[in-house]
């Protein structure tokens, strides 16, 4: 591995003092299609591989080529990386690279940068030749530097002319350079990076982009008087890094499913890009169907021919899918659901995270319809979640909810590669006859399961209906049957939460506070409580992977701790707002379960700012709610 | 041969041969004078004349009356959600192209709430049989208007007379890119309606068979004059159409129709004072999604290498 190569004459310059840091938060922001993401995703890939931990987020502004120079068309990506494990995105960015200065202000006016942050910053706009552009230039930067930022200016195009004449597309791996210097980056791992990268262009695009890149690492050493220091620690066993879409779609082929079935919509799409690439030579098919119900019902009837199949999908287009939804339920026909959540309601936020389709994914269906919902809270848990999901919803012929969000669909994480097994394969299709006087239904009272028969069986043969039905799938709407057939579909819950453990506690095992998260909230949730136990608070968190059905022992567990608290990306009604008492309250969605379920007065801290929850501003409610009297479970 | 035969030990599937009650359903119960006993009857007799296997046979539906069909075969069958049968027959057949897979849905289920999935199941061109039984009226729901009541028709919720003129799925069908087969046939004359199922099961791509239907309760006396007067009905004649003799002696009115002339078939689908039953469209050379869309074998050691390979490109 090579350090960057400082190519300065001895002498000439003071080396550049290096700052050492745990952890460093950078962004790299520039209009739509300058590529910044790029050179984000290739720096958190570069930064994992060298050792140390990683969380990256992109940022999307709503439109796909809004306006440029625009403070909203911010586009880019965070990267926030330390030396030990990073599990969030964290609260402030330490160093910025923007490519005008309108992006950069877009980002100083959504706070998302520390007071003492390092921007670097494209200069060319100042002497632009349209005196629009410079009078912004001149307006905007008297508002930075009124900040206490450190501003660098970089003459990034004038700079990447010299290799390309459209500087527009070489200014990424320019910044790219940038960071290799700054951060102490191995050249050769950025270099496989970019190769990657660009695997479908040419040779010539490839070394461009190199050149551009050593440019950036040139200027650097030559400009600069600092580099940070994050140091690694070089990963002791195998990792894998990636986004949660792709640890869905690879979740997919390491549970042997052979159909999903999908209709595009942000941000759960690029899980199906991901497949459209690979899964044929897996055997399996992507069908993009003409919209979201053809979509699971394309799911359903591949299912029920035989193997489990999938269909993913965001909100809007799961409102869409829950009659047939309900329709699996009916006919116990195996579904795996994969929802990545996103801002609502209605259309929302398209590209931003939210976690509001907790009660959607548990009730919203035509009736009573039992279903498993599960909601992995790492990138590594999008990929198990999926073997977990298929298991349980063959095993239980049961539709299966993965409540995925916006915030891992695109954060990328390291993670230990997972060694694939056979046993989390989908079984091959048996297609012997069955036993004779077999029924559809037989439900084993004990499981609320049943054998089905798949076409093909010799013997088996049967109508499934959505209608109510009796154990010979006969349509049957005595009341016997319907309450009968109801508590079957129901059992299957209850008895696949006596296979669950019990949620693990994070912290002491009872204190002033218990903190209740589910999904992707988890590292923020527990960087925030080892902040409050830092100023020794008595707080607790734990995590739900389980929604439906819960996992055991909740209720025991609340009653250790005085109070009990949800944080979640939904709304709920603020204590102390107009109009709001406690009986009118609406409350986060996970409390209101919670509180269904346990009996407890479990209180909640959401917030729906259409971006990840900073661990800042979770500590900071951990100790209101630990500090104030009152809770006092029962 | 007893309908227990599939339980056999090791069955040479070749040695067996099926008769009518291998499959045979409960007993169908719709109203008498219901078109759909009529289609049933023309289906159980397909399928015995073409030996289906009905462990390998899939009669896929909506919701409706029509939608009841697959309980009275003992075939498998899906009875699904009003409109929705298309997807899961396309879900099936993607998955299992070796089942033979026949749809069921009436007119409301077809063109109203499902004709987002009509249009692209034309499109597909996914080898199945689709059977519009249009009775031109919500039948389940007890007679309101059906995008294919005829204008003026009075019903429950157009009880002063349908407003809009009648969708004609033909001349949809026919219209939609990708369309591979098309015909229309009348429940009231079982040779033709045979002989064009018949043809359909046949066609390597989606068939459409247009099948009016009489309706005793809600549209009581639409079809009369055409059933007593066969003069009313044009049949399309050709050696490579719907070929049904013991038809000449009664329906004397016919035309000529090469059913490889699209641009005829649409002129003769068009509404023009004549039911018309026949063959209107058939074209073998179309794209076949299930044919395109048809994914290697592979073994689970296999997968696991690709996905180890996989890993590699992701590997820290
Ligand atoms: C989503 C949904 N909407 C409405 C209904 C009520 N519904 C059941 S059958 C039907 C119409 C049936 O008419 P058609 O499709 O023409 O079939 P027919 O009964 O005449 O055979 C309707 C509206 C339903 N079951 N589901």
């Amino acid at each position: 591995m090579t350090a960057v190569a400082v190519p300065v004459e001895s002498g000439l310059r003071p080396a550049p003092t290096v700052l050492k840091r745990p952890e460093h938060t950078v962004e790299i922001v520039s209009d739509s299609g300058e590529g910044a993401q790029k050179c984000g995703q290739i720096f958190g890939a570069v930064s994992a591989k060298m050792g140390n931990g990683v969380w990256t987020v992109e940022i999307i502004p709503a439109e796909i080529q809004p306006p440029p120079r625009t403070a909203e068309g911010a586009s880019g990506n965070r990267i926030r990386f330390g030396t030990g494990p990073v599990t969030n995105w964290g609260d402030e960015t330490n160093l910025v690279i923007a490519f005008n200065e309108q992006v950069l202000l877009g980002r100083h006016l959504l706070g998302t940068m520390a007071g003492d942050a390092i921007v670097l910053l494209e200069n060319s706009w100042a002497t632009n030749s349209n005196p629009d552009i410079r009078a912004a230039w001149d307006k905007a930067l008297a508002e930075l530097s009124a900040q206490s930022y450190r501003i660098i200016e970089v003459p990034m195009e004038e700079q990447c002319l010299t290799i390309d004449e459209n500087p527009r597309k070489g200014k990424n791996m320019f910044a790219l350079g940038l960071l290799a210097y700054i951060y102490d980056r191995s050249l050769e791992r950025i270099e496989d990076q970019i190769a990657y990268a660009f695997r479908k262009k040419s040779e010539e695009v490839f070394q461009r982009n190199v050149a551009l890149m050593r440019l950036g690492v040139e200027w650097a050493a030559a400009n600069l008087d600092f580099r940070i220091d994050v140091p690694t620690h070089p990963p002791t066993e195998a990792l894998v890094v990636m986004n949660g879409n792709e640890a869905l779609g690879m979740g997919a082929l390491a549970s042997g499913m052979e159909l999903c079935a999908m209709y595009p919509i942000t941000p759960a799409t690029s899980v199906s890009h991901y497949l459209a690439e690979v899964f044929t030579k897996f055997g399996g098919i992507l069908h993009q169907a003409e919209d979201e119900i053809a979509a699971v019902g394309v799911a359903i009837g591949a299912s029920y021919a035989g193997k489990v199949a999938f269909t993913i999908t965001s909100g809007p287009g799961f409102a869409l899918k829950t009659e047939f939804i309900g329709l699996a339920v009916m006919t116990e026909t195996p579904l795996v659901v994969m929802n990545v959540q996103r801002g609502g309601p209605s259309t929302g936020l398209p590209t931003k995270v939210e976690q509001s389709d907790l009660l959607a994914a548990l009730f919203a269906e035509p009736g009573d319809a039992p279903r498993v919902v599960i909601a992995p809270a790492t990138i590594e848990e999008c990929f198990h979640s999926v073997i977990t999901a298929r298991q349980i919803a063959e095993t239980f012929r049961a539709v299966v909810i993965i409540l995925s969000d916006a915030n891992l669909s695109t954060g990328v994480q390291p993670f230990p590669r997972p060694q694939l097994k056979k046993e989390w394969l989908a079984p091959e299709l048996d297609l012997a006859p069955v036993k004779e006087g077999q029924r559809p239904y037989e439900w084993d009272a004990r499981m609320g399961t049943s054998t089905r028969a798949i076409p093909g069986q010799p013997g088996g043969m049967f109508t499934v209906t959505g209608l109510s039905h009796d154990e010979g799938s006969k349509v049957a709407y005595d009341a016997g049957v319907h309450q009968h057939s109801t508590a079957m579909r129901s059992r299957k819950l209850a008895v696949l939460q006596q296979t669950l453990l019990r949620p693990a506690l994070y912290g002491d095992q009872d204190g002033d506070l218990l903190v209740v998260g589910w999904g992707s909230t988890k590292g923020a949730i527990e960087e925030a409580v080892d902040r409050a136990r830092a100023e020794g608070i008595r707080a607790s968190s734990v995590h739900l992977t389980f929604l439906s059905p819960l996992q055991p022992g909740l209720k025991e567990i609340f009653s250790r701790f005085r109070k009990v608290m949800t944080v979640e990306i939904n709304y709920s009604d603020q204590r102390g707002d107009p109009f709001i008492t406690e009986e009118n309250r609406r409350r986060g969605q996970l409390a209101m379960l919670l509180r269904a379920q346990t009996l407890c007065d479990v209180d909640c801290w959401t917030r729906v700012p259409g971006e990840p929850l900073r661990p800042g501003l979770i500590h900071k409610a951990i100790r209101d709610a630990a500090l104030t009297p009152g809770g006092d479970q029962p | 041969m007893t309908s227990h035969c599939a339980i056999l030990p090791v069955l040479d599937d070749d040695d067996r041969e099926f008769e009518l009650d291998d499959y045979e359903g409960v007993t169908a119960r719709w109203c008498p004078g219901c078109g759909d006993h009529s289609v049933l009857t023309a289906v159980e007799k397909l399928l015995v004349a073409e030996q289906l296997k009905p462990e390998q046979t899939v009669f896929v539906s909506g919701i409706g009356c029509s939608s009841r069909f697959p309980h009275y075969l003992k075939t498998y069958g899906f009875h699904g959600l009003h409109g929705r049968a298309l997807p899961v027959a396309t879900g099936v057949k993607l998955h299992r192209p070796d089942l033979e897979v026949f749809v069921v849905m009436g007119d409301g289920d077809c063109c109203s709430i499902g004709a987002g999935h009509w249009i692209h199941a034309i499109r597909y061109n996914i080898r199945m049989v689709v059977m519009l039984l249009d009775n031109s009226i919500y039948g389940l729901t007890k007679k309101q208007t059906s995008p294919t009541t005829p204008q003026g028709f009075k019903t429950n919720t157009q009880p002063f007379g349908s407003f809009l003129p009648a969708l004609n799925p033909l001349t949809t069908t026919l219209g939609t890119t990708n369309v591979s087969f098309v015909a229309q046939t009348a429940e009231w004359v079982p040779a033709h309606l045979y002989a064009t199922l018949r043809a359909a099961y046949r066609h390597q791509g989606f068939a459409f068979v247009r099948i009016l239907q009489r309706c005793p309760l809600f549209t009581q006396g639409m079809y009369d004059e055409a059933v007593r007067n066969p003069g009313m009905i044009e049949l399309l004649v050709h050696d490579d159409g719907v070929v049904a003799p013991e038809l000449d002696k009664i329906y004397k009115n016919r035309v000529a129709h090469d059913p490889s002339d699209l641009d005829a078939a649409r002129r003769l689908a068009e509404d023009g004072g004549h039911i018309r039953l026949g063959l209107f469209y058939r074209n073998e050379a179309r794209a076949r999604y299930d044919l395109l869309r048809k994914p290697p074998k592979v073994t689970s050691s296999e997968r696991i290498a690709l996905l180890n390979a996989e890993l590699d490109h992701y590997a820290v």
